[in-house]
């Protein structure tokens, strides 16, 4: 039972960036959307608030750590082009049943000798190569928001709203990543 | 929306009593506000950059440079360019906002306006009308 460095990095940017950043979501939602007037004693608020600040800066971190691997270390393996020969775009990959040696995830997808493959190229992976980038960016100006305001977030309800919402986006944008990541690592994975 | 910081605007321990033994200084609202704004930016260059790369081939060979030999392809300028404006756009908005008062839900909705036309951006569906 073993992994080569290849699917370690995808482990590494999917599983657990992806976990880490997942569980940090969690408890970092429930905690933004328990900051009410009225629930807690000012002791309360300083053991809640503490655990915020470093989960909300833990999922940032965790989701720039995830978008940096996936673009820099495992897309260029995931994209490289290596099936060509000569005029034939996709020689490489005839009769594969995976992607491999002479034939890259993307070549594979988009050559379809799998069936109909080439959508989940040209809009899985579009999209999620792209719209990731946008979970980083919230997630740190939503950390940046809490760490800013601190317990005044409980006093000001639309604020917290805000960076609620500010949160959930990086989710969603962190969702699709890892959606079609999951699926496309199922289809055609990286060897 | 922009005016120079005076505490007094919010009544924090009146709303939550449970915050008056923190001893909580007012702080202003530019630095929120720059947060919320320059993170729609990074945003909505993330998606323009996108849909320009389909559009153009300079553009797309301009994001081509930015991968340092590395095979990221054009995702490699995209994505650092807007990681670049975002610091840069907070880091202005900051200096020139840290000892103001912003009104936040008008930085929240620009913030929110752009970050939704930077996601379109990036929707494939939405980029692909323009592949020649």
């Amino acid at each position: 039972m073993e992994l080569n460095s290849r699917e370690i990095w995808t482990v590494i940017h999917g599983l657990v960036l992806g976990t880490l950043f997942l569980l940090a979501f969690a408890g970092g939602l429930a905690g933004l959307w328990s900051l009410r007037p009225g629930l807690m004693t000012t002791a309360g608020i300083k053991e809640r608030m503490g655990r915020l600040y470093v989960g909300a800066w833990v999922m940032a971190a965790a989701a720039w750590g995830a978008v940096i691997t996936g673009t820099w270390i495992v897309y260029p393996w995931y994209r490289v082009n290596l099936s060509t020969v000569g005029e034939d775009a996709y020689a490489g990959c005839a009769e594969l049943i995976l992607p491999g040696q002479t034939c890259s995830p993307r070549d594979f997808l988009k050559s379809n000798v799998s069936g109909n493959t080439e959508a989940w190229h040209a809009f899985g992976m579009e999209w999620k190569e792209h719209v990731t980038w946008a979970a980083p960016i919230l997630a740190t100006a939503a950390a940046f928001l809490i760490a800013y305001y601190g317990p005044r977030l409980i006093a000001r309800p639309w604020l917290r709203a805000a960076v609620i919402v500010m949160f959930v986006g990086a989710f969603a944008a962190a969702v699709v990543g890892g959606a079609f990541g999951a699926f496309l690592n199922k289809i055609a994975p990286i060897v | 929306m922009i005016t120079d910081f005076k505490p007094g605007m919010y009544d924090d321990v009146g709303v939550a009593p449970e915050l008056k033994g923190l001893n909580l200084a007012e702080k202003p609202d530019g630095p929120g506000a720059a947060a919320m704004i320059s993170a729609g930016v990074g945003i909505f260059v993330l998606g323009l950059l996108t849909t320009t790369a389909v559009i153009s081939g300079t553009v797309k060979s301009f994001l081509l440079w930015w991968e340092w030999g590395q095979g990221v392809g054009p995702l490699a300028g995209k994505s650092t360019i807007a990681v670049i404006a975002w610091l840069i756009s907070w880091a202005i908005l900051y200096f020139l906002w840290r000892n103001k008062d912003v009104v936040l839900k008008t930085a929240f909705y620009i913030g929110l306006g752009l970050g939704i036309l930077g996601a379109i951006g990036t929707f494939p569906t939405f980029f692909e009308l323009f592949h020649s």
